[in-house]
This record gives C-alpha cells, sequence and structure tokens, in this order.
C-alpha cells in the first residue's frame, strides 16, 4: 500500500464501491445493506437527517467500524480496513466536522502529523513540511501559510488545512463529513469551490450533509438516506421541497408558515450596552434597540461580531458591560443569572451540548435543571420526583422528544431532541422575553420546521422574541426585524423583505 | 479524568479488585522462603515448589480472612467474630470520609485533603471532648457536632478559595494537608491541647462522656459509628439523589457552564460542596477520636484519608459502593495484622494490594485487555 501510493501521486483515479454494507448496534440496524458507488470525478451527495445512518456508513469505510455484512470495493477489488491507517493508505481521506487539529501547532506540523518526514538522525525535517504544505497550497488556491498556528485561524481556514492533510496522504476520494455546519456563509462558498476544484483534478467526492441549498448547489448525485437505509437517488435539479420530502418520508413544508406581528409595546429595551471580553477587548460597542411583545426581532450577521457576547449580556454571564439592558421596566445590569431567569428571560444558547444541556443527565433532570430549588419541582429543598416524572412525560409527548423515555440522558438523544428538550424547558414556564441563540443549528429538517413553529408560537403568545441567526435564510423568513450586526456594532435595522444582497453587504459592515 | 472515573462500572471495580489479590498472591509466592528454596531445584521436584506456592499463597489469604472476617480457629464465640468487628472498626472511619469525597468527585471537585478534613474534626471535637463537662446525652452529640463544624469549615474555605481566587482546589487541598497536620503538632505541643505534665505529644484523655458508646463491650474497638456511618451512607444518598442541593452539586460536576447557565450560583455552590464534603471527613475525626483513639496524638487521622481516596474511585463515588468498598478495606487492614503475624508475611503485601486496585481503577483498559473486555474501538483495532 505504502508504494502504491508514492506512484499514485495525485494523478490515477480511483472508483469506490460499498456494497451491501449493514451495521448493526445491538438491535439497532444503523446501515441496512447500503449500496453506493462514488466514482472519479464527481460529487457525490449523501443526504439524509441526523441519524439516518450517513456518519455510521462513513465510519465503516474509514475503518473505525467493521460492518456486519457487506463489502467495500476498490476499482473493483474488494478491501479490507481494519483502522482509519489501512483507509489512508487506500487512498480514503476523511474531513471531519469536528477537526483533528492541535491547535497549539503550525499548519505544517499539523498536515505531517503521524507521517513525519525526516532527516538523518531521526530529526524532523520542517522544511519538507512546509514544502509540501507549500505545494498543495498553490496547486489549489488554498492560501494557507504553512507557518501560521492553527489556533489562531479561522474556522474554514483550519478546514482547509484539514483537507491539506487528506490530500498529503495522497487521497483519491475525499470524505466531507457536515462540512458546513460550522462554516460562515462566504466560507461555505469558498468550500463548494474548493470541492468543485477537486472533483475536476478527478477525485472523488462523498459530501454528506443535511443542507438542501448546498446539495443543490454542489452535488453532481444526491444519494438519499433514510433510517439506515437507501431510499433513492436524487438530481440537483430537483427543487428544495423534493429532497426534502424524500430525506423526512413526507411532505414538507420549507417556508415558515407565520402571520404578520402585532407587535405591542416595546417589553426590551437594550440602551447603548458594551461588553468587554476577559482579555479586555471591547466585543459589543454601544448596541441599542428594542423588542415589542409579539415581535421576533432577528440579530443576523456572520458568526463572531459579538451575537453570542449580546445574549450572554442578556443572560448575565458576561459581567464586564455598560449601558443598560431594561426588560418589563426593571434594569437588569447587576442582577444574576437565577434573578433574570425569575424575571421571565426563557435562555436557549447557542452551543445546546455545552450550555444548554447537562449530557449524563437523564431528560427528566435536564428539564428541570433552571428550577430544581423551586415548586412544583422542590418542596423545600426536596425534590419532587413524582411530579417530575409526570411532568417530563408530558413534555416528551408535547415536544415531540424521540427517546426511549424520560429516564434516557441527553447525550443519547440527536441533535433535534435534544434541542426540544432545551426549548420544552424554557417554554414551559411563564416568559417575559425568549432569547435563542441559532436555535437550529445543526438540525435536521423536521427538527427545524419544529422549532420555527414553536418560535413562532411563543411570539404570537405575545412574548418578544431575539432570535440570532447566521443564515440569512433562517433570518428573512423568521423575523420581524433583522438588526445586522458586524463588529459588535449594529450595522442597521431593516424589514425581513430587505433584499439579500443588501443583507449581505449590511454584513460586511456596509450600512443600507 | 474524573468523569472518566466515574464511567467505569461495577464489574470493572470487581474485576480489579480481583486482579489486584492475584498479583498480591504472585508477591507472596516469590517473596515466600519455601518457594525460593524449592525453587532451587524445580526440575527435579517440580511438585515441591508448587505445594509451597499453594502454601504460601492459602496460607496468606486464609490468614487474612481469619484476621478480617471469621476466625474459625478461635477457642469461644467472641473471639471467632472479633476480626469482622475489626473490620468495622476500620471500615468506619475509611467509609465515611470517603464518602465526603465521592461527594466532591460526583461535583467535580477533586478534594485531596481528606488528611487535614479528617484532623480538623478530630481536633475540634477532640477539644470539645476534653474540655466541655455535660451528660453524655448534651456532651456527645456536641463533640461531634464539633468535629463535623471543623470539618466542613477547613473544607468550606478551600471552596471559599476556589470561588474567590480560583485557585485549583488539588493543589490548595494537598497543602492543607500539611497545615492541618503541622498545626495539630504545634497544638499538642501548646497548653491548648496537651496533656498536662506530659513532655509527649498527646493530649489528656476524651472524657467518657463525649466517648461513641462502645456497644459490644470493652473487648472490642468496635463502636457505635459504625451506625453513624450507616446513617451517612443514607445521607449521602438522599442528597445526591433527593434533594435540589444535590441535584446542583452533580449539575455542576458534570458540566459546570449548563449549570451556569442554569442559573446555579457556581461560586456558592463550591463552597457547599466542600462544606459537606470536609462535614464528612470531620464526621470520621471524630469516629477516630471518639470512639477509637481514646486521646488525640498527630496519628489520628491515620492513612485514612488517602484511603478514602481509593475508597471513594471504588465505590465509583456511589454511598453504597463507598460502603463496600470501604469494608473491603477495613478488612484488608484488619486481616494485614493476622497475615503478618500468623504466616510472616509482610503487611506491605497488603498496601501493595491497594495500590494496585488504585491502579487498576485508574486505568480500566488494563483490566479490559485482561479480561477479554471489547468495545466498539477495541474491537476495531484488534
Amino acid at each position: 500500500m505504502r508504494h502504491r501510493k508514492s506512484v499514485r501521486f495525485g494523478t490515477e483515479a480511483m472508483k469506490l464501491e460499498l456494497r451491501g454494507i449493514t451495521k448493526r448496534f445491538g438491535s439497532l440496524v444503523a446501515n441496512d445493506g447500503v449500496n453506493l458507488l462514488v466514482e472519479p470525478g464527481q460529487i457525490h451527495c449523501l443526504l439524509g437527517e441526523n441519524g439516518a445512518g450517513k456518519s455510521t456508513l462513513m465510519n465503516v469505510l474509514y475503518g473505525l467500524y467493521q460492518a456486519d455484512g457487506g463489502e467495500i470495493l476498490i476499482d473493483d477489488k474488494a478491501v479490507k480496513f481494519s483502522g482509519p491507517g489501512d483507509a489512508m493508505a487506500a487512498g480514503i481521506g476523511m474531513v471531519h466536522q469536528h477537526f483533528m487539529l492541535i491547535p497549539v501547532f503550525t499548519v505544517a506540523e499539523n498536515v505531517v502529523l503521524g507521517h513525519e518526514p525526516v532527516k538523518a538522525g531521526g530529526i524532523l525535517d520542517l522544511a519538507a513540511a512546509r514544502a509540501k504544505v507549500k505545494e498543495v497550497s498553490d496547486r489549489f488556491g488554498f492560501d494557507v501559510d504553512p507557518d501560521a498556528v492553527v489556533g489562531d485561524l479561522p474556522v474554514g481556514v483550519q478546514q482547509r488545512v484539514e483537507i491539506i492533510k487528506a490530500l498529503i496522504g495522497d487521497a483519491q476520494v475525499l470524505v466531507f463529513d457536515e462540512p458546513t455546519a460550522v462554516l460562515t456563509p462566504q466560507e461555505t462558498d469558498e468550500l463548494m469551490a474548493i470541492m468543485k476544484q477537486l472533483r475536476d483534478s478527478g477525485r472523488g467526492i462523498v459530501f454528506i450533509t443535511h443542507k438542501l441549498r448546498e446539495v443543490r448547489e454542489a452535488a453532481d448525485k444526491i444519494t438519499v438516506m433514510r433510517l439506515g437505509k437507501i431510499v433513492g437517488s436524487a438530481s440537483p435539479t430537483d427543487t428544495a421541497e423534493e429532497l426534502a420530502s424524500m430525506m423526512v418520508g413526507r411532505a414538507v413544508d420549507l417556508d415558515v408558515a407565520k402571520t404578520p406581528a402585532k407587535p405591542g409595546e416595546a417589553v426590551l429595551s437594550v440602551k447603548d450596552l458594551s461588553v468587554w471580553d476577559a482579555a479586555g477587548a471591547k466585543v459589543l460597542d454601544d448596541v441599542s434597540f428594542e423588542i415589542h411583545a409579539g415581535e421576533i426581532l432577528v440579530i443576523a450577521g456572520v458568526q463572531g461580531n459579538g451575537q453570542t457576547e449580546l445574549t450572554e449580556a442578556i443572560l448575565g454571564t458576561q459581567t464586564k458591560t455598560r449601558g443598560t439592558i431594561v426588560l418589563d421596566g426593571q434594569n437588569l445590569i447587576g442582577s444574576s443569572v437565577k434573578e433574570r431567569l425569575d424575571a421571565g428571560l426563557g435562555f436557549v444558547p447557542e452551543d445546546r451540548t455545552e450550555d444548554g444541556l447537562v449530557a449524563d443527565f437523564t431528560i427528566a433532570e435536564n428539564l428541570m435543571l433552571n428550577r430544581s430549588d423551586r415548586a412544583p419541582f422542590a418542596k423545600r429543598g426536596v425534590l419532587q420526583l413524582g411530579f417530575l416524572k409526570d411532568f417530563a412525560q408530558r413534555k416528551l409527548k408535547e415536544f415531540d422528544v424521540r427517546a426511549q423515555g424520560i429516564e434516557s440522558t441527553a447525550a443519547q438523544l440527536s441533535g433535534g431532541n435534544q434541542q426540544k428538550v432545551v426549548l420544552a424547558r424554557e417554554l414551559s414556564r411563564k416568559l417575559s422575553l425568549l432569547v435563542a441563540s441559532q436555535p437550529t443549528r445543526g438540525l435536521d429538517v423536521g427538527s427545524i420546521e419544529f422549532v420555527h413553529e414553536q418560535i413562532v408560537a411563543t411570539r404570537d403568545a405575545g412574548t418578544p422574541v431575539l432570535i440570532v441567526a447566521t443564515e440569512l435564510d433562517e433570518a428573512t423568513q423568521l423575523g420581524d426585524r433583522i438588526a445586522v450586526m458586524y463588529r459588535g456594532k449594529i450595522v442597521g435595522i431593516v424589514p425581513p423583505n430587505t433584499d439579500r444582497a443588501v443583507l449581505g453587504k449590511m454584513m460586511a459592515g456596509i450600512p443600507a | 479524568m474524573i468523569r472518566k472515573i466515574l464511567r467505569s462500572n461495577v464489574a470493572l471495580s470487581a474485576l480489579a479488585v480481583l486482579v489486584s489479590f492475584v498479583v498480591g498472591g504472585v508477591l507472596i509466592a516469590v517473596s515466600n522462603p519455601a518457594v525460593q528454596s524449592t525453587s532451587g531445584y524445580f526440575f527435579s521436584r517440580p511438585g515441591d515448589t508448587l505445594s509451597a506456592v499453594w502454601n504460601a499463597v492459602f496460607g496468606a489469604y486464609d490468614a487474612l480472612f481469619r484476621g478480617s472476617i471469621f476466625n474459625y480457629q478461635a477457642s469461644n464465640p467472641a473471639d471467632m467474630i472479633s476480626p469482622i468487628t475489626e473490620t468495622l472498626a476500620y471500615a468506619t472511619p475509611i467509609t465515611m470520609a470517603g464518602l465526603g469525597l465521592a461527594v466532591a468527585f460526583r461535583s467535580g471537585l477533586f478534594n485531596i485533603g481528606g488528611t487535614g478534613q479528617i484532623l480538623f474534626g478530630a481536633m475540634f471535637a477532640g477539644w470539645v471532648g476534653i474540655n466541655v463537662h455535660l451528660p453524655w446525652a448534651l456532651h456527645f452529640p456536641l463533640a461531634v457536632l464539633a468535629g463535623v463544624l471543623g470539618g466542613a469549615l477547613f473544607g468550606a474555605l478551600v471552596g471559599f478559595l476556589k470561588a474567590t481566587t480560583g485557585a485549583n482546589e488539588v493543589i490548595v487541598t494537598i497543602m492543607f494537608n500539611y497545615i492541618a497536620s503541622l498545626l495539630l503538632q504545634y497544638l499538642l505541643k501548646t497548653p491548648i491541647l496537651q496533656a498536662p505534665h506530659n513532655i509527649n505529644p498527646i493530649s489528656r484523655p476524651i472524657l467518657d462522656s463525649a466517648k461513641y458508646p462502645a456497644f459490644l463491650g470493652p473487648q472490642f474497638r468496635l463502636h457505635a459509628g459504625v451506625f453513624a456511618m450507616l446513617l451517612a451512607v443514607w445521607l449521602v444518598w438522599w442528597l445526591l439523589n433527593r434533594s435540589t442541593l444535590g441535584f446542583q452539586f452533580r449539575a455542576l460536576g458534570h458540566n459546570p457552564s449548563a449549570a451556569k447557565v442554569a442559573g446555579i450560583n457556581i461560586g456558592r455552590t463550591y463552597v457547599l460542596v466542600m462544606a459537606v464534603s470536609g462535614a464528612l471527613a470531620g464526621l470520621a475525626g471524630t469516629s477516630q477520636i471518639l470512639g477509637t483513639e481514646g486521646s488525640l496524638t498527630t496519628g489520628v487521622a491515620a492513612s485514612f484519608g488517602f484511603d478514602a481516596i481509593t475508597v471513594a474511585l471504588l465505590g465509583r463515588n456511589n454511598p453504597i459502593g463507598v460502603l463496600a468498598a470501604g469494608i473491603l478495606f477495613g478488612g484488608l487492614r484488619a486481616g494485614a495484622v493476622t497475615m503478618q503475624a500468623s504466616q510472616g508475611v509482610p503487611i506491605d503485601i497488603v498496601f501493595i494490594v491497594q495500590s494496585m486496585i488504585v491502579l487498576f481503577i485508574a486505568a480500566p483498559p488494563l483490566v479490559k485487555a485482561i479480561f477479554r473486555i471489547r468495545d466498539e474501538k477495541k474491537a476495531v483495532a484488534a
């Protein structure tokens, strides 16, 4: 294998076929007789909801799992991978959703990690590593500096480092596992261009995603998976609705159903709010806005322009602030997180696994996470487990959480169901304001629909809602007004029917 | 690392103990003089070596059993059950302190300060037990309460430092162990604790009115502290599983940032966790000073503070598990004496077995490899 690798560098096309792959986990069949043909010079989209078995299939391909049935063929010859090393040697590269990079190493060091070039005496030949990175980077126009420290690079560039890593290992088939989940719209466009370029160089690309816009833009061939099985193939010219229906298994309406807002009086008033981070840098700069009862204000913008800090300042976990946040006539500045939650603040954090849920706690326990100290969940410091059980069972039904039961841990749930648990918790008490940061991030179509419905229902009940959105579609569909943020400032507040191009410019800091 | 240890399961704990005993058996055999001399002519008469090995290992573990559970060789009933009472006498402080550490570990705080907190409990309880004169019904509860309070305060101080300055609790508790032990040494040389007209660092004896009742009679070291231990097991179980406070402790332990977003006051919870943890270690201190020891010396905490760490980990920070592990460790301690006396097996073998248990618990892959327990990733690599 090693020998073959150097011979074929960058030239030979490779055909990859998965035939009848079956993988079981206990009684669960994650992959059921899956066939997939990846031809050179093709972007093959593997489309499916979370839990459809896409990642399992790719882990089988990459040698992380052993299939219970079926075989992998490369150029019509059966191969067997007992680990990622075998898969890599055979010319398969994987760009993981969570990057496998060491932040304190440079690009060159990361790229050669595991197969370091050495000079005489076993000394690391960094010059050779640098040259390799530069060669690949130049060939594909990646514009990556081999000496940059990975931790300092933007996410989009880190992803390119992963791609370079795969290319240096002479990957002929590249698997991208949900690569756009962490990217900004611009970075997504750049990634698409890179994938097309790799395709044109004769490589086979497997692009795993559930985002329909991307599929239609990039794919040459689409295979749809549902519940561990291939349910068919589709064409990039199919409409988004058609693709979504195949993926979910029923008709899907992708538009957010909502009537025009009937805004009442201003309930939340943020005035001249500035926030400084731990290092003393100003991350939010004199932000002012109001949200009225029964209205959704979307904060749009590329991630990292102060939106997170804004929501955290409202919650009270950002403490170096100046300015005022007035909710229902009461200034929140200086009060604790608990006091703000008690004042009726509902909070759906950006990172639900990190900030929204305790992974090892049961669904029931997670449902009382921020109310464990009061009735009806506790009386005089004693948990009311009987009540909790009834409550959790009710909420499980009401929010359509798909789980074995209320004793399942949050970690066992899919992203969509985790988010439903967070929403169930936050929407089950009387709210005076709902703040939701990227509430549909990483969710599948069905869950996105559900989350949007719940948010609109909350608005219709007369609650002011603040949503942070990084995707323009979500911002325009959900928002009654859109505030665009750039570098800690609000560039402008515009109606949702504003032209996409104008919004795009605002996201780059140019006022409308 | 704490989380990793938390996830290991009961079977792995049991297997770790088993493997440790096997390793201990090998060491007993190797260090046995009869085995050494017979192995010199192993190839001509291998049976001699094998029977020597059997005698050494069986003899040692038989002595361990006789010393810790039931002495079938004794001539009267009291002597027969004496070993198990001895085991429980050792298990009492180890389990109490182990429970305290388990509470801290469950809450994500790696409290290594069991020793210091035991010492503070013993000092407070000891001072009250020596200097206050009251009838038993008042004096005893007061002394116990003082000890619990002493441990709680010393523990809470660690939580306070972590909450206000971000100090790492591992470092602080290790340093506090030194402070507690040196403070006790100092106080035992001043009139505050030292017995008058005595040149040794020892206090006056604890008044009988402050002691845990020796409910089996004075010939046994086991005292009513064993009931306090059982009560503590139940209390900790209740705290962790049935109370708001315990729920918040666990939330903090599993995911501090989610706890923060849920409005739980992290700093205050750190202080409370360490107070509860210290209180239980302080209770262990009272069991020593008001039950077993009789007067305060520098050796009052023995090695219980560190045994408690192992016991908490072996018991997977579950109160019932801690109780089981505490009794096991109590048994090892009690049996080690008999093992040395009757078989000449060095007491260190028991320490090695204890250490091996720690090692195997901290490194589950080792145990899994020995018993070929395969998980998904392993199966791929194999």
